[in-house]
């Protein structure tokens, strides 16, 4: 079931009772969720994310505008009958009834014509906890488990009255780091055998990337940028979504516009076209960096990590907003790398120039200086 | 045991163990004592025998009987009553938003007022004299019934007055108790259940109940106890000498055993005492028993 929310906006009042102001949770969210698509909502904490997830549940009601589910309007509906499944952050297993009895719990609930007798309720939920393999737990209480299978748990639950939407919470953040990236691809998977359009809430934009048919990346209430995981990567909106995704950080340079050059401190390092001379903030993905002798960039070489595959290049440079950055570059070009003075070559690709005020992208052509020579 | 460390550890609590030697345990023992010694003499300090008269005595002795069924009646109407109301009351405090603090007060006003002083707005409540009804007769009367001596009438209207008065003392504790055990449910809870449409009553038993189960069988355990144990509130509502009112408890009579008018008598005090521990211990026990199988920890 596609889901749409039209100018979305929930405020709040600020529990400071000394703060007249009030706190917009979200503002004006407007969106299309296609059918069948797993979407993450991404961003830093208090942005609105889990508001937005209220939202859609029906546990909180919005200051204005409208949701559908499909084209029926649910703005007003309660959340029972809005036929959504929920998993909360903590779970939220009920710490006195058995696994099957948990899971059995939201099925009880159906009277008149739904109502259901005691042997299919039973089948239903064995059905659920098949679906996210817990068959084998049944009669354990929740304190019995371990944090990954309480969640399968929390899951078969949200899903065993076949809601048209699932929604959650934080599904990842309470489990250790094995235990989440197995978690999330069985997410993925349930999502998937199930066709069930899934929202969930991250603040890790790994977790959100790897998995999401579409992420939306939000601060302060707003959305900042709807896209697809590679896509918000490699094409940011603005400095805040190109700083949000990816680790390591992206490297951020003050650096300006001049006569059609793009100048980080005294260095060329990128022919401009499309853009008028202003001042820029410059950001460079830590894979946009080459370490070339004729490089256009040189910076201060901290020292080389080794990650394998690749090499973690720590280097430093006036123009640089924080103390040191990152490259990630081919071990292979690292080899003779010695602290110092080092010349990189960068990426046009992997290089994104932002308003320096407001931070909004500018969309301009970057070119190499010995490209322009060919 | 006697290793070195554990004789430190022995050293820092023989303090307070000689203190409940001598006045817990020992105490506790001679009373067991007392109660086997026949024609026990507190003056010389002499008895004529052992054996269980004093048990014998004491339990066809028709003022312990009655106070028995005092005891009784008192325990199986207060407890539920004022567990039942508690939780009415705590269950109506958590769901109200503003004046919560102060409705959270007023409750509790009754636990820090003197029992003495309770009473005496009781008698106001309920007695006869000369020149008033009592308030409450005074409502009767409005609704044409010819009232009712509360005080001094009949044992149905005096046991009446204990209960309402027992539960109005207790309850403010039990009130206290369930307020905080309600807001400790964590609201995730109550969330997920609206998300899938659970009806109030299903949240209710299905829910809150549970989660608060431990608190609750608490409360029932001590309030069994406690009520068990009844004496100062009969006092404060019809003085002292309880057995003219029919109004003795076990407790009450123990006390009279030993110091009241009729006292004198340590041994039957102490069987009536041991009686009254058999009870408590055996509806304790069949408490825990019950809790076992409903309680969720």
């Amino acid at each position: 079931m596609k889901i749409v929310l039209e100018h979305l906006t929930k405020i709040f009042k600020n529990l400071d009772k000394r703060i007249k102001e009030p706190v917009i949770a979200v503002s004006d969210f407007t969106f299309e969720i296609p059918d069948g698509s797993l979407i993450g909502l991404l961003g830093p904490s208090g942005c609105g994310k889990s508001t937005t997830l209220n939202l859609i549940s029906g546990l909180e009601e919005p200051t204005e505008g409208r949701i559908y589910f499909g084209d029926k309007d649910v703005t007003d509906l309660p959340p029972e009958k809005r036929g959504v499944g929920l998993v909360f952050q903590n779970y939220a297993l009920y710490p006195h009834m058995t696994v099957l009895e948990n899971i059995m719990f939201p099925l009880g609930n159906l009277r008149g014509e739904d109502r259901l007798t005691k042997e299919e309720m039973r089948d239903r939920a064995v059905h659920a906890a098949e679906l996210v393999q817990i068959e084998g737990l049944l009669e354990r209480r929740p304190a019995e488990m371990s944090g990954g299978q309480q969640q399968r748990v929390a899951i078969a639950r949200a899903l065993v009255k076949s809601p048209e939407v699932l929604l959650l919470d934080e599904p990842l953040s309470n489990l250790d780091a094995r235990l989440r990236l197995q978690t999330r691809e069985e997410i993925r998977r349930i999502q998937r055998a199930t066709g069930i359009t899934t929202i969930f809430v991250t603040h890790d934009q790994e977790e959100a990337m790897s998995i999401s048919d579409l992420i939306v990346v939000m601060k302060d209430g707003a959305v900042h940028q709807i896209a697809k995981p590679q896509d918000v990567y490699d094409d940011p909106v603005n400095l805040f979504v190109a700083k949000f995704l990816g680790t390591p950080q992206i490297n951020v340079f003050s650096g300006e516009i001049r006569d059609g050059k793009l100048m980080i401190g005294p260095e060329a390092v990128f022919a401009v076209s499309g853009a008028e001379d202003r001042p820029v903030t410059v950001a460079v993905r830590p894979e946009g960096f080459l370490p070339a002798a004729d490089g256009a960039l040189s910076c201060e070489l901290k020292r080389v990590e080794v990650m394998g595959r690749d090499t973690s290049v720590v280097f430093s440079h006036p123009a640089l907003d924080a103390v040191q950055g990152r490259a990630i570059v081919d071990a292979s070009l690292t080899r003779d790398l010695e602290p110092g003075a080092v010349r990189f070559s960068l990426r046009p690709e992997k290089t994104h120039l932002f308003d320096a005020e407001s931070g909004e992208r500018i969309r301009c052509r970057l070119t190499r200086k010995e490209e322009e020579h060919v | 045991m006697f290793k070195k460390k554990n004789l430190k550890a022995w050293l820092y609590l023989t303090p307070a163990l000689l203190f409940l030697a001598v006045f817990m345990i020992y105490p506790l023992l001679d009373v067991v004592v007392y109660s086997f010694e026949e024609g026990y003499n507190s003056a010389s300090q002499s008895y004529s025998g052992v054996g269980g008269f004093n048990f014998s005595y004491v339990l066809r002795d028709p003022y312990f009987l009655q106070a028995l069924k005092n005891t009784f009646v008192i325990v199986l109407i207060t407890v539920p009553v004022s567990t039942g109301l508690a939780l009415l009351v705590a269950l109506g405090l958590n769901s109200i938003g503003p004046l919560k603090k102060m409705f959270q007060t007023i409750y509790f006003l009754p636990y820090v007022t003197n029992t003495l002083a309770v009473g005496l707005v009781f008698m106001i409540l309920f007695k006869k004299t000369a020149y008033s009804e009592g308030l409450v007769n005074l409502l009767l009367k409005l609704f044409g019934s010819p009232g009712v001596d509360f005080i001094d009438g009949p044992w149905w209207a005096k046991i009446l007055v204990v209960c309402i008065y027992t539960v109005w003392i207790v309850m403010p504790f039990k009130v206290l108790i369930l307020t905080s055990a309600l807001a400790s449910v964590d609201e995730t809870y109550y969330k997920a259940a609206r998300v899938d449409g659970t009806s109030k009553p299903r949240i209710f038993f299905r829910i809150t109940l549970p989660m608060i189960s431990p608190m609750l069988f608490y409360l029932i355990i001590t309030g069994f106890i406690g009520a068990f144990k009844a004496y100062s509130d009969e006092v404060a509502l019809f003085g002292t000498d309880l057995n003219a009112a029919g109004m003795n408890t076990i407790v009450g009579y123990v006390y009279d055993m030993l110091y009241g008018d009729s006292g004198g008598y340590p041994s039957f005090a102490a069987a009536a005492a041991l009686i009254l521990f058999a009870i408590v211990f055996t509806i304790t026990c069949i408490n825990l028993l019950v809790s076992r199988k409903h309680v969720y920890y």
